[in-house]
């Protein structure tokens, strides 16, 4: 395992700039995920860290070593693509022990099969193994080309959101699954996704990326109580955070354009009053939609709340963000 | 299953598909039959009208194919009685055999003109095909249009340019000549197929094998090969079928050592009247390999056929 390190990295493809002067230095052990919508250069920062991309300009550091033009067979990773995972010619077992049998690991053969055991039973998977590869289950592909990098021992473990094919109670198992891995095995990764569930619960960092620019970067409660932007505060947070108007409850700094309110810091049962304009109750919380002066909100209220659309709550901001003009935080 | 489903045709269609399939193969192999029929008849048989559909089978058509025969007195004859079953047959024409005919040789320049070219078209196609689905080549569309275009007239249009050319470079009557010809006429058919089989063909997996250690080359060989084994199939059967057919080139261009099979056929007929069961025979014997190595390869063609109409 190894530090990983992006200095000032820029690709672009055509006229598109896909990562614009990307700094990022993932830790030795760490787990970090990087947010940010389709397009926002997520997948790109793997590719060029797993040298199946060359950057325009800047550099990658593995362990502290310069990975300029080297192959990615070089560069002693391991991926987890979003699909087309596994080799569909060859069987399980002959699929997680591929990069084993690589010229450059050259595992010999019972230490191929120690590994392939211990890692197909880590993945529940130890009675597949000779199935073929096209003949398992979307989860059950995804549980091996997982396998496939486990069995590795790289400097760090890339995965392309690698659950996002997977129906929710998979996705839970293989998030609670991942985690534990990583936290046993002092793994590095880089991990990309859209689901800030997993953001929140697997990383110890969490990187924001908007159109190929890394906008903010800390631990998942950082990123969730102190955003550097509306984007940012935008990525984690559910219901979304509400965005209103700087001025409708008075008290807010100057050059402010906007209020950014969690439901956290919206304090129900006094302040002004607004309108219940629906309620949805999802089982574990129930959701308010309110109307405040002709602007929207969305809260969330006790699981059990007796509340009607049609009926009037008080609220107030409680420790709310503002944000200037361009979207930038006002601390 | 209940009698009515989106999916699912109903008994009454399945018959009729069923009827139409055998209709359709009973069209289509009744040429065939009958040249295997005609192979197994006597030579009066063979021209007999109406035509015989049960008849006494005999291998004299195999016989004058395989052999060159003479007219011998009936003392001759008496005095070397013939011992084998096969000089018993002719001998009820009053010849005896001669020597083996050219049929042996012929057939066998057949089959090394044939998968030699087939092996090359099919072997430069998929590194060509690969190279232009992968890289980035500048004027690649008009580089492959370039390519097909090749084929946009018969090939024998060229045949005098072709003709000279193979005279100055004494590619005339040579293996090497006709396979690089054919290979040069399949090439782009080759390379045409192969790109759209591999096209099909996701980066992911290339890319997955170069991060798990292997070079290019290998990846190329390890993870794409295999999956394109259905399209290198079924171009192989396009190439091989054409090279084994080709007629004109071969008649142009060949004589003395390198002449294939289908300019011979023909020649059996003069040899001793109208022979038709030895042209039989020949066409039978001259399908046999093209048959084999499609059914060999008939669980890639199927799908080959069929490819990309199906998503999987």
């Amino acid at each position: 395992m190894a530090e990983v390190v992006l200095q000032n990295v820029t690709k672009r493809f055509g006229d598109t700039l896909a990562l614009d002067n990307v700094s990022l230095t993932v830790p030795n052990g760490a787990f970090v995920i990087l947010l940010g919508p389709t397009g926002a250069g997520k997948t790109t920062v793997l590719r060029v860290v797993s040298g199946l991309d060359a950057p325009d300009s800047g550099e990658v550091f593995i362990g502290r070593q310069s990975m300029n033009g080297l192959a990615p067979a070089q560069r002693n990773v391991a991926m987890v693509f979003q699909q087309y995972s596994l080799y569909p010619h060859l069987t399980v077992r002959e699929n997680l022990a591929f990069p084993l049998k690589s010229p450059l690991l050259k595992t010999p053969p019972d230490e191929i099969e120690r590994k392939i055991a211990a890692v197909a039973k880590v993945l529940q998977i130890s009675h597949k193994l000779d199935n073929k590869a096209t003949a398992l289950s979307g989860g059950e592909m995804q549980r091996v080309s997982i396998g496939r990098a486990l069995v590795r021992d790289p400097a760090i473990y890339l995965m392309d959101e690698p659950l996002s094919s997977l129906d929710a109670k998979l996705r839970a198992d293989l998030r609670i699954e991942l985690k534990n891995i990583q936290a046993h095995s002092g793994a590095t990764l880089l991990y990309v996704t859209h689901d800030q569930l997993e953001a929140m619960t697997m990383a110890t960092h969490v990187g924001v990326l908007d159109r190929g620019r890394l906008v903010q970067f800390g631990s998942p409660r950082e990123l969730y109580e102190n955003p550097v932007s509306i984007y940012a505060a935008s990525r984690l947070g559910q219901p979304r955070i509400n965005l209103l108007p700087a001025d409708l409850f008075g008290g807010a700094p100057t050059g402010a354009k906007s209020i950014g309110l969690r439901s956290e810091q919206i304090a129900q049962g006094d302040g002004e009053e607004s309108t219940v304009r629906r309620v949805e109750h999802l089982g574990d919380q129930t959701r308010l939609h309110l109307s405040f002066r002709n602007h929207d909100l969305v809260t969330v209220a006790d699981a059990h709340t007796q509340l009607q659309s049609g009926d009037i709550v008080k609220i107030a901001p409680q420790n709310p963000f503002y944000f200037d003009a361009s979207g930038n935080r006002i601390v | 299953m209940s009698s009515f489903s989106v999916t699912e045709p109903s008994r009454r269609m399945k018959s009729f598909a069923a009827f139409m399939v055998i209709a359709y193969a009973i069209i289509t192999l009744l040429p065939l039959l009958w040249i295997i029929a005609t192979g197994f008849k006597s030579p009066s048989d063979a021209i007999a009208y109406p035509p015989k559909i049960v008849f006494e089978p005999t291998l004299e058509g195999y016989v004058n194919l395989f052999t060159t025969r003479t007219r011998q007195t009936a003392e001759f004859l008496a005095e070397n009685p013939p011992t084998t079953w096969y000089e018993k047959i002719v001998a009820q024409y009053g010849m005896v055999i001669a020597g083996p005919s050219r049929f042996g040789e012929r057939f066998l320049n057949s089959v090394i003109i044939g998968f030699g070219s087939t092996f090359l078209s099919v072997f430069l196609g998929t590194l060509a095909a690969y190279a232009f689905s992968r890289y980035r080549i500048p004027l690649k569309d008009d580089l492959l249009f370039f390519i097909l275009s090749t084929r946009m007239m018969p090939p024998i249009a060229v045949a005098i340019p072709i003709f000279l050319m193979f005279r100055q470079l004494g590619l005339s009557d040579t293996h090497a000549g006709m396979i690089l010809l054919y290979t040069a006429v399949n090439l782009s058919l080759s390379v045409w197929l192969l790109k759209g089989f591999i096209d099909e063909i996701p980066r992911e997996y290339e890319e997955s094998a170069l991060i798990d250690g292997y070079t290019r080359f290998q990846a190329f060989y390890k993870v794409v090969l295999p999956q394109a084994a259905t399209g290198i199939a079924s171009t192989a059967i396009f190439c091989l079928i054409f090279a084994w057919n080709e007629y004109a080139f071969a008649v142009l261009l060949t004589s003395g050592q390198a002449q294939t099979a289908p300019p011979f056929i023909p020649t059996i007929i003069g040899v001793g009247g109208q022979d038709w069961p030895a042209v039989a025979a020949g066409a039978t014997i001259f399908l046999v390999p093209v048959m084999v190595f499609t059914i060999l390869l008939r669980k890639h063609l199927l799908r080959g056929i069929t490819f990309g109409a199906v998503r999987k």
